[in-house]
């Protein structure tokens, strides 16, 4: 046998697909037959899905719906707002993308989500294909002046994330009563995908510190104190969302001394963010049993008091830890915010009943929460999917 | 500044660590009792100007109202507190049936997932994906508007092999209808039950005597479908007839029928808790290193000993926490039953609510009882626990 005469692999193991076949699909009869039966189950859900979709199912309800679906009865003079907000966030992400990204997945990212954003613009019509256009541009500018940007820069954005949100629900419900700069849009005219992300974002920012409060609360050794917070935490894990959600619906006004109401929507979010925050306290003292003793006495050795150690060293650490499970966490609150429906809101949910309602478009059920799962869908799986990126980026939790 | 010393070991009380603490405690404290005060204080206030006061007497009032299915034998003219029972024993029957159901489906996920076969595999992991990401509310309105009521009308009813009957009114299966030897039968089936739990617990001692216990989970269903078995054919007539559902006018008669509700609420939760339930059995096996299986085959254990004794209770040991919690939240999630009409606890509570205006011991009464449902799996998993841990030192 010569040097260049090269023994071929066996048939199953050769880099063909015949080969691949073999060894992937059919190498045993088991195997054979489980292979046979899980394509005859892809092609007839594949089948009868696409038929659906394409031959029978009518679309129109989406498009004649489109803008109710998103944006709830949101005033069509007022709707510049939201692009703003979103112009803003836009900007935020193309330089958080710039400054916490990595070399080339932040360009393929930042390329890849302009490329989405001017996609949509070609697909919509009128000023949503400005102000997508808009959005794309002020993306790709974001992330072309954050490059090579120092700590300040960083600190910088760092703050603008914080104050993002406030931001973004102040402007959308205004400030003065009636005519003038920003009236006032009452939040019973908020609904549709919109609602259903404010909700998520209050969701998230007020259970942030309330959660951790929580969390710090159950690991005190003051006991008054740390009763306090374990009864809260687990009676809230212990009951159904949608019990709070009515507790929030229907007690809460009877809590607050007589003349002072709040509106519906605010409820909901009382009970969502206090939902969610026992399920962050918990997910935090995860964090914080997984920090180890010599860092608290390395703390406590440097002369920090109680609060310094936990706030300069404990807390910055434990919540870097846990930054996939709150990942996680958020994206299970916004599904949940659907349960806002149920008590009368006007989220994607509550919107798809108004649509369902329309005489034109009864008996669409199918289009309609298909379209809106896929919503969900969308956004949860994108959720996900820029986590894992950016905490593999990041380095999270590989320390 | 030689008394500096002396002064640290006395400090001033408001220096005092000890003195401190128990003022936060005491001011922590006072401030939640007035808050609490507070609110209960309005809220009464409330409520005597809506003239009404707090208390559960209000149960024993007549209901008035229909529920569709019922466990108990509930009308109308039954007390609001028969309603409620109703709707327990509906939520139970649900997670009972929904958490059977999706531990097979799990179980068949978890280890499609783990398949070396790259279709079932790629199967397995995009249903995972699909129903990760999903709303459940969503999906279960999904279910019961998009599918259940979209089903032919009774008059054009679907008929499966076997007598299935699909209609938008409801599924009708065959069932068995108890016959006069029934109470006869019933005696067997309980011998039987005692007889399988009899070989389990003596093939366990004999497992601990001797090291070679014979397959208790083999011979105990065995040896109870030989006494059914027995029951059935020894006696003079058959104890139960077989119903078929039939198409009657409008409506479906005979066998068993399952609501569009009931059918919506259970297949979707079922189809969503599986996903996680796979998860939890993928996470359970992959946490057996392998070490432990080429460490059992050196041994000399052939590969299904290997799968029973090695890897199966390290992989429970894994697998059983999170497998709880994943029961707890679908008999939580069973709550969404009002989105779709089947009168749960927690819709029966809600109609309870709205006809007698008792907000707040209509929503405490469910909060404590989804609260019990918690506690007594929390009490479970402790003792759990502390049996894993026995076993393993």
């Amino acid at each position: 046998m010569t040097a260049n005469t090269t023994v071929k692999p066996p048939l199953a193991e050769r880099p063909t697909l015949l080969g691949w076949l073999r060894k992937n699909l059919f190498n045993s009869w088991g195997n054979a037959i489980l292979t046979v039966a899980a394509g005859w189950l892809t092609f007839v859900t594949l089948r009868g899905l696409l038929t659906w979709v394409f031959t029978e199912a009518d679309w129109t309800v989406i498009q004649t719906n489109l803008r109710l679906i998103l944006l709830g009865q949101y005033p069509i003079a007022e709707v510049w707002r939201i692009w703003v907000s979103m112009l803003l966030l836009a900007f935020l992400i193309g330089n958080s993308l710039s400054i916490w990204g990595k070399g080339k997945t932040s360009t393929r990212f930042t390329v890849g989500l302009m490329g989405l954003l001017f996609a949509l613009a070609f697909v919509v019509s009128g000023p949503s294909r400005t102000w997508l256009l808009a959005m794309g541009a002020v993306l790709g500018a974001g992330w072309w002046l954050a490059r090579g940007a120092g700590k300040a820069m960083r600190n910088v954005v760092g703050i603008g994330w914080v104050v993002w949100p406030p931001i973004f629900i102040l402007l959308l419900r205004g400030f003065t009563p009636d005519e003038g700069f920003l009236p006032l849009v009452g939040t019973n005219l908020w609904g549709g995908l919109m609602l259903t992300f404010m909700l998520t974002i209050v969701g998230i920012v007020f259970s942030f510190p309330i959660g951790v409060l929580l969390a710090l609360g159950r690991q005190s050794d003051l006991r008054i104190v740390r009763w306090f917070c374990i009864t809260f935490i687990e009676v809230v894990r212990g009951v159904p969302l949608i019990t709070i959600l009515f507790m929030a619906q229907l007690m809460l006004p009877l809590f607050l001394p007589s003349g002072l109401t709040i509106d519906r929507v605010l409820r909901a979010m009382v009970g969502i963010t206090l939902f969610s925050a026992a399920y962050l306290a918990e997910n935090v003292r995860g964090g914080l049993q997984a920090i180890p003793k010599g860092q608290y006495e390395a703390a406590y050795a440097l002369g920090l008091s109680n609060p310094l150690s936990m706030g300069l060293i404990i807390l910055p650490q434990a919540l870097r830890l846990i930054i996939p499970i709150l990942v996680g966490q958020f994206i299970a609150l916004f599904k949940d915010t659907a349960l806002v429906a149920i008590v009368g809101l006007f989220d994607l949910v509550g919107i798809a009943r108004t649509v369902l309602a329309q005489p034109a478009f009864l008996g669409t059920h199918r289009e309609v929460y298909a379209f809106i799962s896929l919503l969900y869908w969308v956004f949860s799986y994108a959720m996900s999917y820029v986590s894992i990126r950016l905490e593999d980026s990041l380095g999270v939790g590989k320390r | 500044m030689a008394n500096a010393p002396k002064a640290h070991a006395n400090p001033p009380f408001w220096r005092d660590e000890r003195v401190l603490r128990l003022l936060a405690q005491v001011a922590f404290g006072a401030a939640v009792l007035i808050f609490g005060y507070f609110l209960i204080q309005n809220m009464v206030n409330g409520l005597r100007q809506q003239g009404t006061t707090l208390g559960i007497g209000f149960l024993q009032n007549t209901a008035g109202f229909d529920l569709a299915e019922t466990l108990n034998n509930y009308t109308r003219s039954s007390p609001y507190f028969h309603a409620f029972l109703a709707g327990l024993y509906n939520t139970l029957l649900v997670s009972a049936i929904g958490i059977v159901l999706s531990t097979i489906l799990g179980i068949i996920l978890g280890v499609a997932r783990l398949s070396s076969n790259v279709l079932v595999r790629g199967l397995a992991t995009a249903y995972l994906e699909l129903m990760r990401n999903l709303s459940l509310l969503v999906f279960l309105i999904f279910w019961y508007l998009g599918v259940f009521l979209k089903l032919p009308l009774v008059k054009d009813a679907v008929i499966w092999p076997g007598d299935i009957i699909l209609t938008n009114r409801g599924i009708g299966i065959p069932w068995g209808i108890p016959t006069e030897t029934w109470p006869a039968f019933k005696l067997f089936l309980f011998g039987g039950l005692a007889l399988a739990i009899l070989i389990i617990v003596a093939f366990h001692f004999q497992g601990k005597r001797t090291g070679k216990a014979p397959l208790a989970i083999v011979w105990a269903p065995l040896a109870f479908a030989a006494v059914a078995a027995a029951g059935w054919f020894l006696q003079p007539s058959a104890p139960l007839s077989l119903d078929l559902p039939a198409v009657q006018g409008l409506n479906i008669r005979g066998g068993r029928i399952f609501t569009p509700e009931f059918m919506a609420l259970v297949s979707g939760l079922v189809l969503y808790t599986a996903a996680f339930i796979g998860e939890v059995v993928r996470a359970g096996i992959q946490a057996v290193s392998k070490g432990q299986v080429e460490a059992a085959r050196a041994i000399g254990l052939t590969s299904f000993q290997t799968l029973r004794l090695v890897v199966f209770p390290q992989a429970l040991q894994v697998i059983i926490p999170p497998l709880t919690s994943q029961y707890l939240n679908l008999t939580k999630n069973s709550s969404l039953a009002i989105a779709v009409g089947y009168p749960d606890l927690f819709y029966v509570s809600n109609t309870i609510l709205n006809q007698s205006g008792r907000a707040v011991e209509m929503i405490t009464l469910v909060m404590l009882t989804y609260l019990m449902f918690s506690l007594i799996t929390s009490i479970f998993m402790n003792w759990y626990n502390a049996r894993v841990r026995l076993v393993e030192r």
